[in-house]
């Protein structure tokens, strides 16, 4: 765990992995007696940003309650396990065919057939980076990122799979769309997918 | 119920509040006033809550009428106040007359003026708060001419101050507090030297969502890329090119360039008050 400063209002613990961050992440959450100057954690993908209120916080204390908190994860029944419908038309299928070597069929059935988790979110409200995917389904970014990506698209990038909460423009290869709503503000939760949550898809094309 | 019309607008006027906060999870940034000291002492002229909404103006140009009289206090960036004919004063309570235009001219200095009224802007909460962010497209649209927003109760405290005596943004450079880090290690030491000692200047491409920097390049030295972190604000972003954005209220949770250093937290409501074509210096914050 190395510990680095942001000026008065931040320290960015670094981590070994998102393993290490989520379950530092989980039992900061859990804590009761979490100082009322940490103002937001930001779980990253080797990296939790503890957000300080300036005027009161106390990094000596600070430092001391990170070494001394004993990382946890949440159990998946404190978070909620999410089914997401997807129909599997998206428009980068054919090059998400040609990048893994899978035909149509069995990227349908890798997407489908491990429980994601989400990992940690900040591209937009709402949105989440779901790791814990089949490892074969592993592609880079489009080359050319569209302008416009339809909200509810279901794509892929590197080691993360995602779902873009509203239109945006974007550069993950598209694989299909889902019909469910992740993000409204007249909701609670306004977003389905947070930090630990578990996802499974399903084919309903 | 009372109301205010909002006839023009200037660049840009938003409503901002005191920001949502712990909503990272949900990847929701804090937004909020850019200047919280201006916008805090509005609030306090005009015996409000201190979460009241208030109105930020972006290099002047707002005029708004109402249709009832209300109380009104000007703070943040020294923008010429006009009520119908009669120039009036920043940080003093105000009355407002029935049908009367208010308008606000262009600051000679600073960026951000904050139009606060008594009982607060009433627009419905957004996730706990009335602010405007721009890059997540959260809370209120900005302001456009024709549109009347609510104005909510008085408060039952009167205002106990009539005037605040209070140091506006400077004029010319400024000179903004940092500590190096969190990924300083990532940059030359020239590049260093070069952020500690050169001349920026804002550019036109700066919002709330960040300023923009025209200065010499910082060079790093390690040219891995980063995995994408969470950034406070007041962060030095450092993008491939090398010049810098300084992250303000609507910044984004995370970013997948090294933070150079940070402004010291102090120091961000001048940082607010940095209107393009100011140059800047940043200095090594001495207190830690």
């Amino acid at each position: 765990m190395r510990l680095l400063r942001c000026a008065d209002s931040g320290l960015l613990v670094e981590l070994a992995d998102i393993d290490a961050v989520l379950a530092l992440y989980d039992a900061l959450v859990a804590a009761t007696d979490r100082p009322e100057w940490i103002v937001d954690l930001v779980p990253a993908a080797r990296t939790l940003l503890v957000v300080l209120d300036p005027t009161r916080a106390d990094f000596t204390e600070l430092e001391r309650l990170l070494r001394n908190t004993r990382p946890t994860r949440r159990q998946p029944s404190d978070v909620g396990t999410l089914r997401i419908p997807v129909r599997y038309d998206g428009a980068d299928l054919s090059s998400v065919a040609e990048l893994t070597g899978l035909t149509t069929a069995e990227i349908v059935t890798a997407h489908t057939g491990t429980e994601w988790t989400v990992a940690f979110g900040g591209f937009a409200p709402g949105f989440g980076y779901l790791v814990n995917g089949d490892p074969r389904l592993r592609v880079p970014r489009a080359k050319v990122p569209r302008t416009k990506v339809p909200a509810g698209s279901v794509g892929l990038a590197g080691e993360f799979s995602g779902i873009y909460p509203r239109e945006s423009p974007g550069g993950w290869q598209l694989i299909g769309r889902t019909e469910l709503e992740l993000w409204r503000t007249d909701r609670q939760p306004p977003a389905l997918l947070r930090p630990g949550v578990r996802v499974r898809f399903e084919d309903v094309g | 119920m009372s109301e205010l019309c909002i006839v023009a607008t200037g660049p840009l006027s938003t409503v901002q509040d005191l920001g949502r906060h712990g909503l990272a999870e949900i990847g929701v940034g804090a937004s909020g006033a850019a200047d919280q000291g201006s916008f805090r002492l509005a609030n306090r002229l005009l015996g409000n809550p201190e979460s009241a909404a208030a109105i930020e103006v972006t290099l002047g140009g707002l005029v708004v009428r109402a249709p009832c009289p209300l109380t009104i206090a000007i703070t943040g960036a020294p923008c010429p106040i006009m009520v119908g004919n009669r120039s009036e004063a920043l940080n003093t309570v105000l009355r407002l007359p029935a049908e009367v235009p208010l308008r606000l001219g262009q600051p000679d200095h600073g960026l951000r003026s904050y139009l606060g009224v008594r009982g607060g802007i009433d627009l419905p909460p957004v996730l706990g708060s009335r602010s405007t962010d721009l890059l997540a497209g959260i809370g209120p649209a900005a302001l456009r001419a024709g549109d009347t927003v609510p104005v909510g109760p008085a408060p039952s405290r009167f205002p106990v101050l009539d005037t605040a005596p209070v140091d506006g943004p400077a004029a010319g450079d400024r000179t903004l507090r940092v500590r190096l880090g969190p990924r300083h290690d990532w940059f030359t030491e020239e590049a260093i030297n070069c952020l500690l000692t050169a001349r920026y200047e804002a550019t036109s491409e700066s919002n709330r969502v960040g300023m923009r920097l025209a200065g010499p390049p910082l060079h790093r030295a390690e040219p891995a890329e980063l995995p994408s972190e969470g950034a406070v604000t007041g962060a030095l972003q450092v993008p491939p090119a090398g010049l810098p954005t300084l992250f303000l209220a609507d910044h984004p949770i995370t970013g997948g360039y090294p933070v150079i250093a940070v402004v010291r937290a102090a120091d961000l409501d001048a940082a607010a008050q940095i209107r393009p074509g100011t140059g800047l210096r940043f200095r090594l914050d001495t207190i830690h």
